[in-house]
């Protein structure tokens, strides 16, 4: 108790220093908070729209599909998997599909397309297709119709109520054709999906593989990310896992997480050289009371205060001092962050349209996570704790007849 | 019965460089209850003795026993404990921990040492009243002259009841005034409570209230003596 009255007064002794100290730390941990939050924002934003226009956060296959991406790694849509909802909460809907590639042609122009069989319904209540609609109607589930995405309909130059020729090679390598007239145009922001996605009835789509009551992949409708792993561990009880294989995104994209990865790891400089310049002014404050105070440390060991206690009380100041700064840091963080959440930094002009081609939504919401705001504070608290050994050094190394000889 | 008995101590300062040699073989017994100036003139070693005495610092050659142990023996952790139960320390200035009140300055060593709440209280505020400061007892060290300083210092120093208290030139930074009240304070509480004194000066005035004089020059005694 007494060290801990010792250090906190000690704190206040050079009220100016402490404060600018404090400052400098209030600022590095914003800085740094505040840039995090703002990227993981992005990468979030861009992980739950890969995720929620397209693949969903958990998938079933035919174990050995995901390497394949083949016909013959289809399975059989059980009745008991459209009963999944029933069983676990979590999952909202369930949404087959049969997809594979496929050879679009009008007659005079021929692209390759991705062809996917879907449940137009659950689709849509998945991936909000219907809203992606430009032109035309969106398909239903008897209907022999297709829904082409925008660049496939420039490609090809087809319009609504134009027919499109398909051709592939079904399951068990049977021969794939088929006509259909394009009932809608639907609209990506990836340029990836925008060039090659052909939407079919699922029905349809079978029939036309030749592949009767089969599917390809069962897409698991989620609201949370929280539900994925209480639900990748379950689901196997349930699930004949030599028979299908359960993914989460993340084992479905490792691709997409590298690159976040990769990108974190480009902060790590940032963090590096913003620590290194706030560390060097710690260190000044360090430095200066240290010098300022040997005195003091020769009078306290000269009375009967041992090293280990001095050591401890002059720490527990220094890191107090840090734990201000990084304290003011999070309070300041937490509301700029959440407006930033609130109010995502959306961009314009050239930039966005640069995103955009890449398959980015333009906009930044940043991320309030708590885990931010304290692994700034652990590092401010790390380094400082480092850095206070400095003092303890001289601690122990002090005489106390020299520092009281000035 | 003696507190402090020194064998032939000597202290070279720098003793590979430009040896300084501040002690020069000191024989010296102190009793208990002594009022005792060690006195001569800058540069004769004072300091150096009773920083040697007090196990501030370890004498080149020669021997110190305080109680009876010869303090060589013991490690640097273990003289930081001995001088907190035998040793009390008043410091020429500047003795007093400029964060913490009067009377957490007197506490501080009873603190180190466990005491109860309940007997540093009592003592503390018995102290504060022995040295005439009982209305600072709130006060921190900024807030007080240097006379009222030295006097919370001596309570300090008193606090852990130690066998005997060391002062370097205690009022070297005083006034007249407070010089003369500061020796009233020591010899009123070596003589009703029979603390043990020894304190260096050069102050002709404190010299002359002391009951034994030791006299150094050049690191060596060369008088001492003890008045009735
Ligand atoms: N740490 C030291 N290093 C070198 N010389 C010292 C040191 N401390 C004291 N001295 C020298 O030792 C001698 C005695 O000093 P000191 O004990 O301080 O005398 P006093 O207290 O009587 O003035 C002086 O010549 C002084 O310069
Ligand atoms: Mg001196």
């Amino acid at each position: 108790m007494m060290i801990f009255k010792l250090a906190w007064r000690n704190i206040w002794r050079n009220r100016r220093r402490t404060l600018i100290t404090a400052a400098s730390i209030l600022f590095a941990v914003l800085f740094a908070s505040f840039m995090e939050a703002l990227q993981k924002g992005a990468w979030n934003n861009m992980i739950s729209n890969v995720v929620n226009f397209y693949f969903g956060y958990v998938q079933i296959h035919e174990d050995g599909y995901w390497e394949e991406q083949s016909l013959e790694k289809s399975f059989q849509l059980k009745d008991s998997m459209l009963l999944l909802p029933e069983q676990f909460p979590a999952i909202k809907a369930v949404i087959p599909r049969i997809e594979s590639f496929a050879l679009a042609s009008t007659g005079e122009q021929t692209m390759g397309t991705l062809v996917v069989g879907i449940d137009p319904d659950a689709e849509n209540q998945m991936t909000g297709l219907q809203e992606r609609l430009t032109t035309g109607n969106y398909i239903e589930a008897q209907d022999q119709s297709v829904l082409i995405a925008e660049g496939v309909a420039e490609n090809l130059k087809l319009g609504i109520g134009d027919t499109l020729l398909l051709i592939s090679q079904g399951y068990h390598g049977v021969n794939a054709a088929g006509k259909y007239p394009v009932a809608g145009i639907v609209s990506f922001a990836s340029p990836e999906l925008n060039k090659q996605l052909v939407y079919l009835p699922l029905a349809e789509a079978q029939w036309f593989y030749g592949a009767e009551g089969m599917i390809t992949s069962l897409a698991l409708k989620l609201d949370n990310q929280g539900d994925i792993a209480p639900l990748m561990a379950a689901l196997p009880a349930h699930i004949d896992t030599s028979r299908y294989e359960v993914m989460d995104w993340k084992q479905m994209m490792p691709d997409l997480l590298e690159a976040k990865a990769l990108d974190s790891a480009g902060n790590v400089v940032v963090y590096f050289i913003l620590y290194m310049i706030i560390g060097f002014g710690i260190l000044g404050t360090i430095l200066m009371m240290t010098k300022e105070r040997m005195y003091e440390f020769g009078i306290l060991t000269a009375i009967g205060m041992k090293r280990a206690l001095l050591s401890i009380s002059v720490w527990l100041e220094i890191l107090l001092l840090a734990m201000l700064g990084s304290l003011a840091g999070i309070l300041v963080s937490m509301p700029i962050v959440w407006y930033f959440k609130v109010n995502p930094i959306r961009f314009g002009g050239d930039y966005a349209s640069t995103l955009e081609k890449f398959g980015f939504e333009p906009i930044f919401p940043a991320e309030f996570d708590v885990t931010i705001f304290l692994m700034q504070a652990m590092i401010v608290l790390i380094l400082t704790a480092i850095l206070a050994l400095y003092p303890i050094w001289k601690i122990y190394r002090l005489k106390a007849v020299e520092a009281m000889r000035d | 019965m003696s507190v402090i008995t020194t064998k032939g101590v000597t202290k070279t300062y720098n003793p590979e460089k430009i040896p300084v040699h501040a002690l020069n073989g000191v024989d010296l017994e102190i009793k208990e209850g002594e009022f005792t100036a060690i006195v001569g003139p800058s540069g004769s070693g004072k300091t150096t003795l009773l920083n040697i005495i007090g196990g501030l610092d370890r004498p080149s050659n020669g021997s110190v026993q305080i109680n009876q142990t010869d303090i060589a023996t013991l490690s640097d952790n273990q003289l930081i404990d001995f001088r907190k139960e035998n040793i009390g320390f008043v410091f020429q200035a500047y003795n007093l921990i400029p964060v913490l009140t009067a009377k957490e300055n007197v506490e501080f060593v009873m603190l180190l040492q466990g005491k109860s709440k309940a007997e540093r209280d009592s003592r503390v505020n018995a102290l504060m009243k022995a040295v005439g400061l009982e209305t600072k007892i709130n006060k921190r060290p900024s807030e007080l002259s240097g006379g009222q300083q030295q006097r919370v210092a001596v309570a300090r120093a008193l606090a852990p009841k130690p066998r005997f208290i060391l002062a370097d030139e205690p009022t070297a930074n005083l006034d007249s005034h407070s010089t003369a009240n500061l020796l009233d304070l020591m010899l009123e509480l070596n003589q009703k409570e029979n603390v043990t004194f020894i304190f260096s000066t050069h102050d002709q005035r404190v010299i002359d209230r002391a009951r034994r004089v030791i006299t150094l020059v050049d690191g060596k005694i060369e008088t001492d003596e003890v008045r009735a």
